[in-house]
């Protein structure tokens, strides 16, 4: 599929025959994804199927081998006579202060402290004055409740409070959109519902995100869309209710079982 | 043995060993502090993402890491004049022989320290728009420096060593003057048991300091 998908117009982010391949493996096979303003995404799928490398590609984590991304309707990068698109390192650190990620290892910056590790892109990329960009991250810190914890070093936070921090410092950027990559896999399960609730909260405001997750019933409660990755290309997509409720494909249907397998 | 220790002519001589103490501090320190600089920026290179960059780094770390340092300051001193036409002093040729043989060696224990730091680091700083510069200044050193000091003690303490052979280009520090000395007087036991002494006296707090440092740092992390 080439042509532009008819929802294209007015996107914000519009991905197009997006391949992605690490040495001779192919991880991604052609993706096209157009995610509109307020749109939340959960993309699920099994292990090896290249859903956490898509997320990546869409911050220029990894660079794309092939395919065309374009923010708020303009494309990145340049493309060269040869039809390759090159990324210049400005522009991409451009898109990445708008395009905000949460990882699943949190890569808080463990030399500092909460308020510190929040307030630090806010003062060296966007040269916001220290006062201002620490009222920020304090206020940041509170909105996930961490506002008492501030002073504390990371090593000194459980994993659920680690990955609140991490997600304060990625609002603190006002990023468009917002990249979740696996952000509970690495949690003890008691340490999940109060990242989860974070995450719903950024939705009820109406952000525009990508989740990456394992947590299917999160996925059906807080996205708007779903889509099925599977050997690097999208296998089935739909609304919540269509993709894990009703999915129609064979392997939508066996990964879903699978995972309800032990369930009560 | 019927030895008779003989110390009086170091009493009267230990100007001599002073001065050359004085040298020997003088080609230690700046060595040191312009190895750790020069060898900051060749881990910086090696580690780069260019080619061009990383390659001559990398060859320049192993040329002065596999050959002797007892030919690289004969080299500085006879050789390398020929290739640029201008004769070194003595003491010249030796400090920038040992400055880059330091450098070497500091700029492996950069490229190690940079390359302990997790992936996600890198990625983290990269996610929030930082350029490679900013990571590396923000986020990346700050980390490293503090975990990368017993490694530079520890190549101080070897510089300090290493100075002695300068010696052989009659560069006027404290080995050369101990010989000096002992090969004016035939007094080798006195003379040279001093210069060892005053060789460990000058080495050993920093040998002290590297290891009370070492254990502070193992017991924070």
């Amino acid at each position: 599929m080439t042509n532009p998908l008819p929802e294209t117009r007015g996107a914000l982010l519009d991905v197009q025959d997006l391949h992605k391949s690490f040495g001779p493996h192919e991880v991604l096979r052609g993706i096209d994804l157009a995610v509109m303003p307020g749109e939340r995404v959960a993309i699920i799928g099994g292990s090896g199927s290249g859903k956490s490398t898509l997320l990546r590609c869409l911050n220029f984590m990894e660079v794309p081998t092939r395919g065309r991304i374009a923010l708020d309707g303009r494309a990145l990068g340049r493309t060269g006579r040869d039809g390759t698109v090159a990324y210049p390192e400005g522009e991409l650190c451009r898109v990445r202060r708008r395009v905000g990620m949460v990882f699943q290892q949190f890569n808080l910056f463990p030399h500092m402290t909460a308020v510190e590790n929040v307030m630090e892109a806010l003062v060296t990329v966007k040269g916001t004055p220290r006062r201002e960009a620490r009222a920020r991250a304090e206020a940041e810190l509170a909105k996930v409740g961490l506002a008492e914890k501030r002073d504390a070093y990371p090593s000194r936070l459980s994993g659920g409070q680690q990955q609140r921090v991490a997600i304060a410092r990625a609002l603190a950027m006002d990023p468009e959109i917002l990249l979740f990559d696996e952000p509970t896999s690495s949690l003890d399960p008691e340490l999940v519902g109060e990242v989860l609730r974070v995450i719903r909260g950024l939705a009820e405001e109406g952000r525009t995100m990508l989740l990456v997750t394992h947590e299917l019933g999160f996925a059906y409660h807080v996205a708007t869309k779903v889509v099925f990755l599977a050997d690097g290309r999208f296998y089935e997509t739909g609304t919540p209710d269509e993709v894990l409720k009703h999915p129609r494909g064979e392997r939508t249907r066996s990964f879903l079982a699978r995972h309800s397998e032990f369930a009560f | 043995m019927e030895y008779e220790w003989d110390f009086s002519l170091l009493a009267q001589n230990y100007p001599v060993l002073l001065r050359g103490l004085l040298v020997t501090v003088e080609l230690w320190l700046p060595s040191m502090a312009l190895g750790l600089a020069l060898g900051l920026g060749l881990g910086l290179a090696r580690l780069a993402g260019s080619r061009w960059l990383a390659r001559p780094a990398l060859l320049y770390v192993e040329l002065f890491r596999d050959t002797p340092v007892l030919i690289q300051l004969i080299w500085f001193f006879y050789a390398f004049p020929i290739l640029v036409g201008v004769q070194l002093s003595p003491f010249t040729a030796a400090l920038l022989a040992l400055t880059l043989n330091t450098s070497a060696y500091c700029a492996e224990i950069v490229r190690g320290g940079i390359q302990s730091v997790p992936k996600g680091q890198f990625e983290g700083a990269k996610a929030l728009g930082m350029s490679r510069h900013q990571a590396m200044r923000r986020i990346i050193l700050p980390q490293v420096v503090r975990r990368m000091l017993p490694a530079f003690t520890n190549r101080g303490i070897e510089l300090a060593k290493v100075t002695s052979l300068a010696s052989v280009l009659s560069v006027h520090e404290l080995m050369y003057q101990g010989r000096l000395l002992s090969s004016t007087y035939y007094r080798p036991l006195e003379i040279l048991t001093t210069v060892a002494i005053v060789y460990f006296v000058l080495i050993y707090p920093g040998s002290f300091l590297s290891a009370r440092l070492e254990r502070r740092l193992a017991a924070r992390s």
